[in-house]
């Protein structure tokens, strides 16, 4: 399996039998083509510890240049291990402490949203299917929510760091913490308290870069190569087949070829930021705990949609705040982790999950509907688009359909997924059209994607001042 | 919308757990699989390609027939759905094939036959009654039972890793002995004699059987006190059952009977040339036994008599004629059966002949209707059952497996101890001090085995000590259930008539 699999493992062999200086850079002995390492150095130092592990259980695995390729019973059961254990020491305690910590709800629904969160089908595919880490960086990102959440700003704020400095695609999280916290600090008056907790948050932020990138700060072409290879700005707009606007766009419109490489960064960057933008000023002027999860998963949605060089697996970076709101709005949640696990399926085919696939969808879908009976709860006001609504029918009176509209759009979406699932498994593609299920998957996501977008937008932007003097009254 | 909400919704925790645990076995479906799986594609070709005068000669591959034909036939009728798999595996010759396809067939008919014990467990809940019941689901005996069986830790691992057919067999057994509390006695009877045709190992049971229906279906009424009377015995009954007995019989050994085949069958059957025990040794008294003779022999007090003083039959025997004096004397009812049945098996697995360790489940699937009935038949199931699945370890050596078989045994150990002690929690603690230092004394165990021992000098020169310690612990603990269970069924009244449901 020369995937994921194997630039892990290299890069254990490299963190440990190079020196750090030699880590980021070609050379003989570590040639970047062949799986460099591409993220920011706590995943290097996390490689570097694990290959001090794998030299005591057994020091082939990890013999510079000889071990390439290395794949044996008990080195799978040791990789295999390491993921295991990052995620029962981060990322499965976050979302425990998250579940106790959520108010106004009963035990067993917590026992229960514990539960459905741990069984989303997309982190647990890709971490121990295809094989990654993803559960450490969304773990440090969740401690990150739950510090911030709970006034807990400083720890808050250096468990985000630590998950940016693990994995760059947290970036995508970055606004809404900026947003919130900075609303924070207006709230407490820029001229008292805010300015101290504004100073203290930057010395945090400041100190756990230099704490992380420490080794390579010494040089200015360190920094430099390492930032080189996070943000590789040199590839194009995307690459092979992603559920995001502009691949589904160049089915039509061949946009990488037309367009010179700066307008299409300048595009990107416009659509990415103008999609985002009024649930972060929102959030900035209005902080709250509730308008911070829903943030985040707008603006991790318009980063997945509108960014630069996405992954499919990007997605989990959006999943995992749709996670934290599955005990308020059970059932799009539970639709969207689905959409958001079929959008991978080329990526799980080509892996050879298509079981795991099926068996872990059916059981996080049991697990949701017999839990928050999703079924149940599709009135306006389950939805929360209870104030929406009510703005509109001051237009157009007759709006009332909307519920019923929902849960036709489910079921055909539901079908549909099913439908190309059989087509991409059973069916062969026309000659002319080898990648037709891939760019179909790609784009049928992208369209529930889009529609996910303007209904979180739309909570977010309607969410406020009525619904937090129906808590007065109450 | 609302219909789907609620068959979805959380009123049908029995399908719930069914569907889950089905899930679980889809996912088991590319593990480790032993020569079984072989075994059972070597049927599945013989019986397709071959006549039946040759079923019981065929002898290409190593794994003979050895099965009665009622088995035979039901891997006939599996061959027919298998063409459509994959036409190569039913070729004789093709020892060892294992593509994607054989692999996916086998696996599927395993979990799909799977469906018999979980109607045979729907069955069983139906028998258990709710007095104990609190409010909540979880605290139901009907729920902890169904959870105890549908996700027994040593039947998946048995049947869904190792491969094997126990599954539906023990939905049989199960399935007959709900029959008889239900009172339908010629059912049960019937599943009975069907099942001995499948899987000639129950004979262990079928003292029990046959003790039971003479005392309890064949005298039809009782005296004021409870024995037996005497006059009310009705041949009826009896013929009628011989009859089902004798039909069932014929029509699975009358083929082979008219080719005159029987003896060759009957050899097949019961291959007494091996040894007294397997190639690892089952925990039993016969594990006991060797363990202490090679000890002496390290000593150098080993005399020829002690090892040449190896009985050559089961006692099983003798046991169910004591449970035949018992059984006249006292108050008989189905839970009397059940304490009988489940000690006919475990007598067999201490003393029998070439006992393999999967034969446990024998008992510990009856054992668990027992165990959310009364606090003592908890605890004595608990320490056989825990026992039990650990020894059941050494079947699955992969390095792969090893987490999943200690992460499914600790959940299933974890929520079997805690259900039955929630459901017992007002009377006396399930486990002495003894009993729980025995129970965790298996987890320092398994990390010497697994972790520690194969790093060490030892493992070299002596590769057995890990088989032959945990050999040796666990039949400690299964000798030590099967003493409680029997000075449990000795003192007590059994549940007879008086305490109706």
């Amino acid at each position: 399996m020369f995937g994921d699999y194997e630039a892990q493992r290299h890069w254990q062999e490299i963190t440990f039998n190079l020196p750090i200086k030699q880590w980021y850079f070609n050379s003989s002995d570590n040639n970047l083509q062949y799986w460099g390492l591409d993220y920011p150095p706590l995943t290097a130092y996390h490689s570097f510890l694990c290959a001090y592990v794998a030299k005591f259980i057994n020091p082939d695995w990890i013999a510079l240049h000889s071990s390439r390729g290395y794949e044996s019973q008990a080195h799978k059961l040791f990789m295999r291990a390491t993921v295991l254990i990052a995620d029962l020491l981060i990322y499965i305690p976050a979302v425990v402490l998250y579940c106790c910590c959520l108010k106004e709800i009963s035990t067993k629904k917590k026992i229960a949203t514990a539960l459905c969160i741990l069984l989303y089908p997309g982190l647990i595919l890709i971490d121990y299917g295809h094989f990654q880490y993803n559960s450490v960086s969304l773990g440090f990102a969740l401690w990150g929510i739950l510090g911030v959440s709970y006034d807990w700003d400083l720890l808050g704020s250096l468990a985000f760091c630590l998950a940016i400095n693990y994995k760059q695609m947290e970036l995508y999280h970055s606004l809404p913490f900026f947003c919130f916290l900075l609303g924070k600090c207006f709230k407490k008056g820029l001229k008292g308290k805010g300015l101290v907790l504004l100073i203290k948050l930057a010395c945090t932020v400041v100190a756990s870069f230099i704490l992380c990138w420490l080794p390579f700060f010494t040089e200015r072409e360190q920094t430099l190569q390492v930032l080189r290879r996070l943000f590789p700005v040199d590839r194009g707009l995307f690459e092979d087949k992603v559920a995001n606007i502009w691949c589904s766009f160049s089915v039509f419109f061949k946009i990488r070829d037309i367009l010179p490489h700066h307008i299409q960064i300048m595009i990107s960057f416009c659509f990415t930021f103008l999609s985002l933008l009024p649930a972060c000023i929102k959030l900035t002027l209005h902080p709250s705990p509730k308008g911070f999860r829903f943030t985040l998963v707008s603006c991790a949605l318009s980063f997945f949609l509108f960014s630069f060089q996405v992954h499919e697996k990007s997605i989990l970076l959006v999943s995992l705040p749709v996670c934290l709101v599955l005990s308020e709005i059970p059932f799009m949640s539970t639709w969207f982790l689905l959409v958001s696990t079929f959008s991978m399926l080329p990526l799980l085919l080509k892996d050879e999950l298509l079981m795991p696939s099926v068996v872990t969808v059916m059981a996080f879908f049991i697990a949701c509907a017999t839990s928050f009976s999703i079924f149940e709860k599709t009135s306006e006001e389950e939805l929360q688009l209870k104030c929406f609504s009510t703005s509109v029918r001051k237009y157009f009176t007759c709006f009332t359909f909307l519920p019923r509209i929902i849960q036709h759009l489910f079921l055909m979406s539901v079908i549909t997924m099913i439908l190309l699932t059989t087509m991409t498994v059973t069916l062969d593609p026309p000659q002319k059209l080898p990648d037709l299920f891939a760019v179909l998957v790609c784009f049928v996501s992208c369209l529930h994607f889009l529609f996910f977008l303007v209904y979180f937008t739309i909570i977010i932007m309607w969410d406020s001042k009525t619904g937090r003097s129906q808590k007065k009254i109450s | 919308m609302a219909a789907f909400g609620i068959a979805t919704g959380g009123s049908n925790w029995f399908s719930a757990l069914a569907l889950g645990v089905t899930l679980l076995k889809c996912l088991l479906i590319p593990t480790y699989h032993s020569t079984d799986f072989e075994v059972h594609r070597n049927w599945l070709a013989i019986t397709h390609s071959l006549p039946i005068s040759q079923w019981y000669y065929e002898a290409t591959s190593e794994w003979t027939l050895d099965y009665p034909p009622f088995f035979a036939w039901f891997e006939y009728a599996l061959s027919h759905v298998a063409k459509y798999f994959d036409q190569e595996m039913l070729n004789v010759r093709n020892l060892n094939y294992s593509s994607s396809r054989t692999l996916l067939f086998q696996r599927f008919s395993v979990i799909f036959t799977d469906a018999l014990f979980v109607y045979a467990v729907h069955e069983c809940c139906k028998c258990i009654d709710g007095k104990k019941a609190g409010k909540e689901l979880t605290e139901k005996p009907k729920f902890i039972l169904s959870a105890l069986l549908l996700w027994n830790f040593g039947l998946l691992i048995v049947d869904h890793i190792h491969f094997q057919y126990n599954g539906f067999l023990s939905g049989l057994m199960l399935l007959s002995i709900a029959r008889f509390f239900q009172k339908r006695h010629m059912e049960g009877a019937f599943l009975f004699a069907v099942l001995l045709h499948f899987k000639h190992i129950y004979l262990y049971v079928a003292p029990a059987y046959g003790v039971y229906l003479l005392r309890s279906y064949c005298f039809t009424a009782n005296k004021q006190d409870g024995s037996i009377r005497w006059n009310s015995f009705s041949f009826v009954r009896l013929i009628s059952l011989g009859l089902i007995v004798f039909l069932v019989s014929a029509l699975s050994l009358g083929p082979f009977l008219a080719l005159n085949q029987l003896p060759q069958v009957f050899s097949r059957l019961f291959p007494f040339k091996r040894g007294l025990c397997h190639a690892y040794w089952a925990p039993n008294f016969w594990a006991l036994y060797s363990a202490l003779d090679k000890v002496l022999s390290v000593i150098g007090l080993n005399d020829k008599w002690f090892s040449s003083a190896v009985p050559t039959h089961s006692p099983s025997l003798s046991d169910s004629l004591g449970h035949l004096y018992l059984h006249s004397d006292c108050h008989v009812g189905p839970r009397g059966f059940l304490r009988c049945l489940i000690l006919c098996a475990l007598s067999s697995f201490m003393f029998g002949w070439h006992v393999h360790e999967k034969a446990i489940l024998l008992a510990v699937l009856p054992m668990s209707l027992l165990s959310v009935g009364k606090a003592v038949d908890a605890s004595i199931f608990l320490i056989l059952t825990t026992t039990g699945h650990y020894s059941l370890f050494p079947l699955l050596f992969t390095a792969p497996e090893l987490p999943i078989k200690i992460i499914l045994m600790l959940l299933f150990t974890i929520y079997s101890i805690s259900s039955l002690k929630t459901l017992f929690r007002k009377e006396k603690p399930l486990f002495n001090w003894m009993e729980t230092f025995y129970l965790l004394g298996l987890g320092p165990l398994e990390v010497f085995c697994e972790f520690v021992f194969p790093f060490t000098s030892w493992n070299l020169k002596y590769p057995f000590i890990p088989l032959l310690l945990t050999s040796v612990y666990c039949a400690v603990g299964i000798t030590y259930a099967w003493l409680k269970l029997y000075v449990s069924v000795l003192i007590d009244p059994p549940v007879g008539k008086t305490k109706k449901q």
